[in-house]
């Protein structure tokens, strides 16, 4: 089994698992800290310090920075703790799943049965 | 003694907690989903009266970190607040707790084999918030008491399925043996289909949520016995979470009565409510 962390064979899905996990600690253990108007402040102030002191990999600096939540997936980082990354950074949970889907918003609310409940 | 006197199946989007403290709750798409509530809130209030609410949730990523992740733990508190996940706290009062029975219950669950976590403080996410004002009023103080169960359904491996309707059993065994009455509702939130990671996002599958709806009712031995992968190839990684149901119905007698039954599927979550009690 050589699958990389979170591989189940699922197409599409990265499956939370502790290799996963494991993985995406600092970036998750860093999210989970913009729980407070302070922390948040902080990290709008200066991002790369903030990244620093939680000891982020370059890889999921790099993501961050470039604001790819897929790649972040894919570096372990779980959606429930990069939403409040995205809600500090005023990315919603539909642009971030249109992203990762490789679409545009508007791609991907086409695809959705009653869009108007955003 | 203690009675379990009602059981409800409720998802616990965001979105909808948003909409409602926008005030959307007569906006056409959001309609569908905020009516289905209204009967039940009635029926709650005029007719079943619980005195307290098992809420089955998850936490994501607010209160509970990875560094110490439990697979099953209680809240044992008189107060719970209402957390901050990342834009503030929503405008609800904190929640009144049940001491005494979140007590008995740990002892009841831990002497029946069910080794929980206990927390004395827990802030509550959206998880648990999201059903509650659709359920019960809460101005100027909300109108039941609390007792949260959380439940991991982010980081596998997870509890089974089985092991979640068999926590449900026990939890109505230990309700039953209380020496106080009291009116129990047992709310199980989450699901139903939806993914939210990777390339398969907005992966939604309302036939297999319809017959979620229908099997929790009449056979939901049979969805306790899905595995994981199976659940979520169906529903979506995060549609794994529906195992939290299972707690919900596990705590009701084999034979149910439903009363209500809500399906709206506009964006990326089926969004579900089901009420359930006893058929005897």
């Amino acid at each position: 089994m050589n699958r990389p962390p979170g591989d189940w064979g699922i197409p599409g899905t990265y499956v939370f698992d502790l290799r996963l996990s494991r993985r995406g600690y600092a970036l998750n253990k860093m999210c989970r800290s913009l729980t407070s108007s302070e922390n948040r402040d902080a990290f709008i102030a200066d991002e790369e310090a903030y990244m620093a002191r939680y000891g982020l990999s370059d890889e999921q600096k790099q993501a961050v920075r470039a604001r790819d939540w897929l790649q972040m997936t894919k570096l372990g980082g779980n959606l429930f703790f990069f939403l409040k990354l995205g809600a500090t950074l005023g990315h919603g949970l539909y642009r971030i799943g249109a992203q990762m889907r490789g679409e545009t918003y508007d791609e991907f609310m086409a695809t959705r049965n009653e869009p108007g409940a955003v | 003694m203690g009675r379990i006197v009602a059981g409800i199946g409720s998802s616990h989007v965001p979105s909808i907690g948003r909409a409602y403290d926008q005030g959307k709750i007569d906006d056409p798409a959001w309609k569908p989903l905020f009516d289905g509530y209204k009967p039940v809130k009635q029926w709650l209030a005029n007719d079943v009266k619980p005195d307290v609410a098992i809420v089955v949730y998850n936490d994501h990523g607010t209160e509970i970190f990875l560094d110490k992740y439990p697979t099953f733990a209680l809240g044992v508190a008189d107060r719970y607040e209402v957390a901050d996940e990342g834009y503030g706290q929503r405008p609800l009062p904190a929640f009144p707790g049940d001491v005494d029975l979140s007590i008995h219950l740990a002892e009841s669950l831990v002497a029946d084999e069910f080794d929980l976590t206990i927390c004395q403080e827990l802030a509550l996410d959206h998880g648990f918030l999201t059903v509650m004002p659709l359920l019960w009023s809460y101005q100027p103080t909300w109108a039941v008491r609390v007792i949260p169960l959380f439940v991991n359904v982010i980081q596998h491996p997870l509890p089974t399925g089985l092991r979640c309707y068999k926590l449900g059993q026990a939890i109505r065994r230990a309700v039953e043996s209380y020496p106080v009455d009291v009116r129990v509702a047992v709310v199980g939130t989450g699901g139903l289909s939806h993914q939210l990671n990777g390339e398969r996002f907005g992966h939604l599958n309302p036939k297999w949520d319809e017959e979620w709806l229908d099997r929790i009712e009449t056979d939901a031995e049979s969805l306790a016995c899905l595995s994981h992968r199976e659940v979520m190839e169906a529903a979506g990684a995060e549609g794994g979470e529906v195992i939290m149901w299972l707690i919900m119905r596990g705590a009701l007698s084999p034979s149910v009565r439903r009363l209500h039954r809500n399906y709206y599927a506009p964006m990326t979550t089926g969004m579900a409510l089901l009420t359930l009690h006893d058929a005897e």
